[in-house]
């Protein structure tokens, strides 16, 4: 994806994580920003399925060929599937980071903390 | 400055099969190798060595002839930059000259054909050497005890880190911090966790001085250690190091010298004097060792005498009858660090270089790397060039200065590393690009005192021209380098699908 | 230059450095010399070394006399491979970087693992970094060592465990070899090497066995040059083979620079310390090599690296792949079978000898052990006194003693007469 996207229906976390909520549940990505600040993306190790993951904390690295970022957890929750595809194809996370680029589904365990996270026209506020 | 787009090698470079491995190049039936004479009576190997512990095939190794393994390492040969053939300003890496008498000195056989278990009645030459190399870097350190056996910088920096735990060990502490400046290396964090500490960043003053209010802050009786680079990373000489000292001794934590950077600082202060109680040297940065492409290197340390008792083992001594040994009974050591004496080899080469240059000759060469790195900042403004690569800190640098290439990148479209790929179509090394980390778009420019003024002009004319020629056409350096035996290569490709040995 | 600087003196330029730090007097060394005087001095010391030129050395424990072919030093002395630094511009080190690939193939076959790296510092802390390596992976708190593996490298590990807070277990060893040891769920790795600091060959499969049981790795030091005709410790099921180089192809130095070899499994590989080279291709399509697999390294994760690794020993380890080169894929079995050839003559010569014995009974490729009780002090001068030096001194009565391919049966009937001599 070449330029800047922030998609509306997406929730933000000031680490330049997305979380997209349906319900209980929620999809987990780094956003476009954090995308393009890193290159491009190398290596994706995924979470094992039934990992806990705790809003704010590192749940996984990205790496491309000269970085590596912690992948932080804009929600709680527990991990009920992992994008498999990006073992063989870390790239989709550059090419489309909202959609085939996601990361993680998990179960939310606090859905209140989602009204910490920003909206686009905030989140992209906080951009250099 | 024409532009060259047409990117063929050099006719002796560019024949057809260039990219064979030696793989490539094997052949059922072809050797160099003549083995000596069978000249005991052969007994069955069965009898000897069980056919179950043996392989079933053999390794595939190349199978090819003498000249074949000559002519193809000759040529690719051909395919590396190299300090002798060209300036070479890779910041914090100390390119200085190798000298070609150090190859013939660690040739002779007396060096090169002594083995390590050689008892030390029949070593006295190896270990006086050695023991007087110690003398030498304890004097330009001012720490008088010295170790030679970490094999390179880190492994003296793991040395020093682990010295500082046995020392706070040895009064009873358990301490669990280590403090690093954001400029560090980064085999300095990576050092910390691998002895066993957890890390803690202090940050960096807009005069690209240690942060010293947040030094004291972090500055706890948890801190074991402080490793700090002086001259820094950014090239600069901590002014406030007697105060930085003060407040590291004053919890009761050690001082640490990463000697990257000790190019600098010959003859003219030490460490010691400064308040440090460890430092490392890389003998293949300040004192000549040429780098191999990758090493060998050597990273002696130097301590204090409180530090001493804890140095590794063995240590070369001078007995009371003016014979030379390996002392092994140290009952305080944290114990050795690898095999043997250390990086002997690397040891002649740099006590050759120490002899030749002498007191004088050391300082002398601090001083024109320190003036050749001012005078290429310089020559650098002179030509135009700090506009849009500012400085990071404007001040009088020491053996090295870092440019940011961030207003480049706005102004003219290119970035750092564009620069550096159009660098090596004018036939020189770039400098150190990406570090330190604090400095956006960071260029780290270590001239050495091997170069000439002429050479030194040079280099800023052909970065003004690179500038020049980006304000007119970025895409020529967004493309660059088009001289070389191949263009930018794919490193996410590489990362993504690890190719890493041949593939039969 | 100090106009265009813009100062007046050389010692303006060091303003930064607080005047009571300077050093006010000349540096305690002696004046510089000139060339000639330098390589006088330096000879001279060389000159009182006894190398293995000047006796005949049996001497081996870790570091063996080995023929170098002259194409090594004729290819390592070259500018281009001598004096570049690290290959951090790919594109203008092409040479050291698809010489580094290379070298992976050949230490990747040898140790019959998938992944090397571009080498570590040499044999001995390779060691203490292959169990830095276990650490990270599985964060137990053992390590279990067998008393095979060489007493530098075991005691290289102790000197950083101590550091992570783990425990060396050391496993003695029975009749020249290691048993099988206890291996619990605490057990991080077990360490053993092949062929093993006595010289014998190690039955590595039923150790690997009960250490994958446990869930813990198997670590094995290798002496290169035996791998040519003992099975590859990868396909026993080790999963780290580490090792010194010394043999392939470099000098004795009095113990450096060699370089340490590192090979893993394919789940290891990101774990891997040091540099590693790839195969890729340019912006034409041209193949090339680069630095792979940089974010495991210290100048990008850091604090999180798998190591502190920076520079280590490219230069030797181009030794190595130019000289495993030259002895080529039947060439290095020929040397081997060489060396187990005269290693069984050199033993049973010496064993036929009254007073001596052999310390063990494995098969050996070319290391053994003698026991000369009570009489070794006698031998060792005897030997030194004759010019020849008859191996490394294990304990009062033990002497490990090597035979390379420099060592004739003409040597080795000299050092039993030696030996015959001292204890008639």
């Amino acid at each position: 994806m070449a330029d800047p996207n922030y998609p509306d229906d997406l929730k933000y976390h000031a680490e330049h994580d997305w979380a997209r909520i349906d319900g209980d549940e929620a999809t987990l990505g780094i956003t476009w920003y954090a995308q393009d600040t890193l290159g491009e993306v190398v290596f994706f190790t995924p979470p094992a399925v039934g990992a806990t993951l705790t809003k704010d904390e590192a749940y996984t690295e990205v790496e491309s060929v000269k970085a590596v970022s912690d992948v932080v957890a804009p929600l709680s929750g527990e991990v009920i599937e992992v994008n498999g595809s990006l073992g063989d194809n870390p790239q989709t996370i550059n090419e489309d980071p909202y959609g085939e680029g996601w990361l993680v589904r998990i179960r939310i365990s606090n859905p209140t903390e989602a009204d910490a996270l920003m909206d686009a026209a905030a989140y992209v506020a906080t951009l250099p | 400055m024409s532009v060259t787009t047409d990117r063929r090698s050099p006719w002796f470079i560019a024949a057809a099969d260039d990219d064979l491995t030696i793989f490539d190049r094997s052949r059922p039936g072809r050797r160099a190798f003549t083995a000596p004479t069978l000249d005991v009576p052969e007994r069955p190997l069965d009898e000897l060595i069980p056919a179950a512990l043996r392989r079933a095939t053999p390794a595939r190794l190349p199978e090819v002839s003498e000249p074949e393994i000559v002519r193809h390492y000759n040529r690719l040969s051909k395919r590396n930059f190299d300090l002798d053939t060209g300036f070479y300003p890779l910041g914090s890496c100390t390119m200085k000259h190798n000298p070609k008498l150090h190859e013939r000195i660690a040739a002779l056989p007396g060096h090169a054909r002594l083995h390590p278990l050689q008892r030390p009645a029949a070593a006295q030459g190896a270990l006086e050497l050695m023991w007087s190399l110690q003398q030498a870097l304890g004097e330009i350190s001012g720490l008088p005890h010295v170790s030679l056996q970490p094999s390179a910088g880190s492994h003296g920096e793991l040395a020093g880190v682990l010295l500082t735990r046995a020392f706070h060990e040895a009064h009873g502490q358990q301490r669990t911090k280590v403090l690093t400046p954001d400029t560090a290396h980064g085999t300095n964090p990576a050092t910390v966790t691998m002895a066993g500490y957890d890390l803690v960043k202090i940050g960096t003053d807009a005069a690209g001085n240690i942060d010293v209010a947040d030094l004291r802050e972090k500055a706890t009786d948890e801190v074991a250690c402080l490793m700090l680079t002086n001259p820094s990373t950014l090239g600069l000489f901590e002014p406030q190091i007697k105060e930085i000292a003060q407040i590291v001794h004053d919890v009761g934590a050690t001082l640490y010298y990463d000697g990257a950077n000790l190019n600098a600082i010959m003859g003219i202060c030490r460490p010691g004097d400064m308040g440090f109680d460890i430092v490392h040297f890389n003998l293949h940065k300040s004192f000549t060792q040429p780098h191999g492409g990758g090493g060998p290197g050597a990273g002696p340390i130097a301590v204090s005498d409180r530090i001493e008792p804890f140095l590794p083992r063995p240590q070369v001594v001078r007995r009371e009858d003016g014979s030379f040994d390996l002392d092994h009974d140290r009952p305080r050591s944290i114990g050795r660090l690898r095999g043997f004496q250390g990086n002997f080899g690397v040891f002649v080469r740099s006590y050759a270089y120490i002899r030749s240059l002498g007191a004088g000759g050391l300082r002398e060469a601090s001083e024109v790397a320190v003036l050749n790195a001012n005078y290429l900042l310089a020559r650098l403004r002179e030509e135009g060039v700090l506009e849009h690569l500012p400085a990071a800190y404007p001040r009088l640098c020491m053996h090295e200065f870092v440019l940011s290439g961030a207003p480049m990148k706005h102004e003219l479209g290119i970035r750092t590393l564009d620069l550096a790929k159009r660098l090596l179509d004018h036939g020189v090394h770039p400098p150190t690009v990406y570090f330190p980390l604090i400095v956006e778009e960071a260029l780290l420019i270590e001239p050495t005192e091997t170069e000439t003024r002429e050479t030194l002009d040079r280099f800023a004319a052909i970065v003004a021209d690179v500038l020049r020629e980006a304000a007119d056409d970025p895409e020529i350096a967004r493309g660059a380098p088009y001289s070389t035996p191949v263009r930018r290569l794919d490193e996410a490709g590489a990362a993504r699908q690890p190719v890493l040995r041949e593939q039969f | 230059m100090l106009a265009t600087v813009g100062v007046a003196s050389v010692d303006d330029l060091f303003a930064d450095v607080p005047s009571e730090l300077r050093l006010r007097r000349p540096l305690a060394l002696a004046e510089g010399m000139s060339e000639q005087e330098v390589f006088t001095e330096l000879a001279g010391l060389a000159a009182r070394n006894v190398s293995v030129e000047d006796e005949i050395s049996f001497l081996g424990a870790g570091m063996y006399d080995t023929y170098v072919p002259a194409l090594v030093d004729s290819i390592i002395s070259r500018s281009e491979f001598l004096t570049p630094y690290t290959p951090y511009q790919p594109e203008v080190s092409q040479g050291g970087l698809q010489a580094m690939f290379e070298y992976q193939t050949a230490i990747s076959e040898l140790t019959g693992l998938p992944v090397s790296n571009a080498s570590v510092y040499e044999g001995p802390s390779a060691v203490a970094a292959a169990g830095y390596l276990a650490k990270l992976h599985n964060g137990r708190s053992r390590f279990v060592v067998s008393e095979g593996v060489h007493p530098h490298a075991i005691e290289s590990l102790e000197t950083l465990a101590h550091g992570w807070e783990m425990e060396v277990e050391r496993v003695a060893l029975d009749n020249g070899a290691t048993p099988m040891p206890a291996v619990d769920e605490q057990v991080s790795a077990v360490v053993v090497a092949q062929p093993n600091f006595l010289g014998a060959v190690e039955r590595i499969e039923p150790i690997v066995e009960a250490a994958h049981a446990a869930g813990a790795l198997v670590i094995c030091a290798a002496d290169p040059i035996p791998l040519g005709l003992l099975q590859a410790p990868g396909a026993q099921g080790v999963d780290i083979v580490v090792g010194e180089g010394q043999t392939l192809g470099n000098r004795l130095d009095y113990g450096g620079p060699s370089f340490g070899f590192f090979a893993v499994t394919e789940s290891l590989m990101r774990r891997m310390p040091g540099r590693i080279a790839g195969r890729t291709r340019d912006l034409d399509g041209r193949t090339g090599y680069v630095l792979t697999l940089q974010t495991r390294e210290q100048h990008i994760r850091r604090e999180k690296a798998t190591s502190n690794i920076c520079t280590a020993q490219a230069l030797n380890a181009l030794a190595g792949i130019v000289y495993l080169s030259w002895l080529g894929r039947e060439g290095l079995i020929e040397l081997t079978e060489l060396l187990v050839q005269r290693t069984a003559y050199a033993r049973t010569r010496l064993a036929s000898i009254p007073g001596v014995e052999l310390a063990h009974h494995q098969p050996v490729v070319r290391e053994f052990p003698v026991r000369i009780t009570g009489r070794l002090d006698a031998v060792l001068e005897h030997c030194y006194a004759s010019g020849i030096n008859p191996g490394y001194r294990l304990s009062a009565d033990e002497l490990l003693v090597a035979i390379t391919e420099r060592r004739t049966r003409a040597d080795i009937d000299r050092l039993a007469t030696a030996i015959e001599e001292a204890l008639s």
